[in-house]
């Protein structure tokens, strides 16, 4: 049941994500992005296989890894995180800035000619 | 080997990071302390990396073939993150070095005044591509991947104005989209093999179950497909030309190495990971580099012959370029992919002094009035109105001939014409590829051959536009000392590569006989237990 939300759940972001990302408009394409990082960044952690009431963190001894989940992936998609949303507020700027130099939020930079 | 020794390799990484950080510091009026920095920093990068070169060039430890690997922080090696400097990273770390500091020059001149924190960027950028070419491990591999790109990001907005804003929002909406192909594949890559350190994976890829090597397999397209968008390859690559050309030239010069840096990274990984020793998935997507390649060299050859811009003609040839090394890379074949990396070094060289000058030449012609407002203006008085920016300093004397000089250099480097070094590149590969015999060598044969005669037509055509037929009331061109040391650095190097071509395709020979027995580098990074 997990796994098959989940995977709608990457499926839906990640398809609604490329629609967007096709679109004209730059503030679609910036939601576009958003979305397809959020599809990969829960992609990654799936990679490390889905457990419940597993800790990524190992403690005490005598450990048995069983016990835990893949600690990999998690410190992985924290750093995808980080990275994805820095380049995001980027992409931001300029956008703003496109759109103030330009006069336009088409991609282009033009309006299409009807 | 004494501690400096030791920590050479992090040098190329470490250093440019901690004079980045520093550099903020200052304000940004100080330009002078600021250009002193990072000239200094680049030195100290072109000397750690001619070093590490000459290293791997007559091995380390009394000759012989030697990976020299760094644990950082001293984990061992499948579980911490390795630097591995073998012959491939640190010559393409020495190039690297080469581009930037001549790059660096060149925007000395003024091109560093143009917008604020150019240095840093720059620094940040160089950080990002060392780091790229020394890694071990996939993971990191994308994390320089990303500074790479985020400086690139801010350097191709250097300078400001409609065009770069407008090419820069194409070409920072296509790296964050290939960004995210690159997490896909990596984390597919780790989901299969369960780990991320490029030799523990090919240790492991002969041993993947066979319910799921196709799974496998899907995560190394996808991890190819975002390379193969970074080299530009066609159709990855329409986004190359506009963004590079709307760049600053300096800035341009530089990026010529990026696309280079995705080229590595698949000529590195398909050996690596797809070499004889990978069982069933043995040449996996060669064929699709190969055929890719070569649809790269006729797109790149067709924009060079149709383009009416020098900026624009130098962007074709950065793909042109690519596209060759893809094509032998693909195709296969040890002798064919030392003359291809031997050729990757000369026209990188070459594309970036094309960029360099063609700002030079076309300089005046297109209005600085494009330029009409900053992006980050803050803490920064108008840069385009600065009296400062116009004066070149002291000026070279008979600019015209020494630009013709200079651009002849660079079209017989491009185009790959004797007597100098992209001839020597072609010819040893299409040596290979006649001894190679068989349908696909003639056909690569054949496209090179067109794309060097592609390269010269366009190139002259462009040359005599930008040099002889010049406009009535165009002033005559200019050319600062800076600048002109800039460019003679890039050509001289290449040059030297000509007169030095015996044993520089030795090297890459050599280099190439090493990354087919991937067992070396595997054992070099796993130790012995392996």
């Amino acid at each position: 049941m997990m796994e098959l939300v989940l995977a709608l759940a990457i499926g839906v972001l990640a398809a609604s994500g490329v629609w967007l990302l096709l679109r004209p408009r730059t503030f679609q394409v910036i939601m576009g992005l958003a979305l397809l990082s959020y599809a990969v960044n829960l992609f990654i952690v799936a990679m490390g296989r889905l457990r419940t009431g597993a800790p990524p963190v190992l403690k005490g001894d005598n450990i048995d890894p069983s016990h835990y989940t893949d600690p990999t992936p998690q410190a992985l998609v924290l750093t995808a995180i980080v990275i994805g949303f820095a380049l995001t507020a980027l992409f931001l700027v300029v956008i703003l800035a496109a759109r103030g130099i330009t006069g336009s939020d088409h991609v282009d930079g033009k309006e299409p000619e009807a | 080997m004494s501690i400096w020794q030791t920590h050479l390799i992090v040098g190329p990484i470490v250093l440019p990071m901690a004079v980045a950080a520093a550099m903020l510091l200052f304000d940004e009026r100080r330009r002078v302390l600021k250009g002193a920095l990072s000239l200094g920093a680049m030195a100290a990068i072109l000397v750690m990396a001619l070093v590490l070169l000459q290293e791997s060039a007559t091995g380390a430890t009394g000759g012989g073939d030697t990976a020299r690997v760094y644990r950082l922080a001293d984990w061992m090696a499948p579980f911490g993150i390795v630097l591995v400097a073998d012959r491939l990273s640190t010559l393409m770390v020495a190039l690297t070095s080469v581009l930037g500091a001549c790059s660096l020059i060149f925007a000395l001149a003024r091109w560093d005044r143009a917008g604020p924190r150019f240095h840093a960027l720059f620094l940040l950028l160089i950080m990002g591509v060392n780091g790229a070419f020394l890694t071990g491990d996939l993971f990191n591999l994308f994390v320089f991947f990303e500074i790479m790109l985020a400086a690139s990001y801010g350097l191709v907005l250097h300078g400001s104005g409609e065009r770069r804003i407008r090419a820069g929002l194409t070409y920072i909406a296509v790296n964050i989209t290939a960004s995210s192909l690159f997490l896909i594949g990596v984390s597919l890559i780790y989901g299969v093999t369960g780990t991320l350190n490029m030799a523990d994976l090919a240790v492991r890829i002969p041993q993947i179950a066979a319910d799921s090597r196709g799974l496998f397999h899907i995560g190394a397209a996808v991890l190819g497909v975002a390379f193969l968008i970074k080299c530009a390859m066609w159709p990855l690559g329409f986004w190359l030309t506009p963004a590079y050309s709307a760049a600053s030239a300096p800035t341009a010069a530089v990026f010529a190495i990026l696309s280079k840096v995705g080229v590595y990274v698949i000529i590195r990984l398909s050996l690596l990971l797809f070499g004889e020793g990978a069982g069933l998935s043995h040449g996996f997507g060669q064929t699709w580099i190969m055929v890719g390649g070569l649809a790269t060299v006729a797109f790149g050859t067709a924009g060079l012959i149709g383009s009416h811009d020098l900026s624009k003609g130098a962007g074709f040839g950065v793909m042109v370029s690519s596209g060759t090394v893809l094509t032998i890379v693909g195709l296969g074949g040890t002798e064919a992919l030392g003359g291809a990396i031997f050729y990757l070094v000369g026209s990188t060289l070459a594309c970036g002094a094309l960029f360099l000058l063609g700002e030079v030449l076309q300089r005046g012609r297109e209005e600085d009035g494009l330029q009409l407002r900053a992006v980050f203006d803050d803490e920064y008085r108008d840069p385009f109105h600065d009296e400062e920016r116009n004066e070149p300093g002291l000026v070279i004397p008979g600019a015209v001939a020494a630009l013709g000089g200079l651009f002849l250099i660079c079209t017989l480097m491009v185009a790959g014409l004797p007597p100098l070094a992209g001839f020597i590149g072609k010819l040893a590969m299409i040596d290979a590829l006649i001894g190679a015999g068989g349908t696909a060598s003639w056909v690569v044969i054949a496209f090179l051959s067109l794309s060097s005669l592609g390269a010269m037509i366009g190139l002259t055509r462009l040359g005599v536009g930008a040099i002889w037929v010049r406009e009535e009331d165009a002033p005559p061109p200019v050319v600062g000392a800076a600048e002109f040391t800039a460019i003679t650095g890039l050509l001289g190097a290449c040059v030297l590569l000509a007169v030095f071509g015996g044993s520089g395709l030795l090297y890459t020979q050599h280099t190439a006989e090493w990354l087919a027995q991937p067992q070396a580098y595997v054992q070099a990074v796993l130790g012995d237990g392996q």
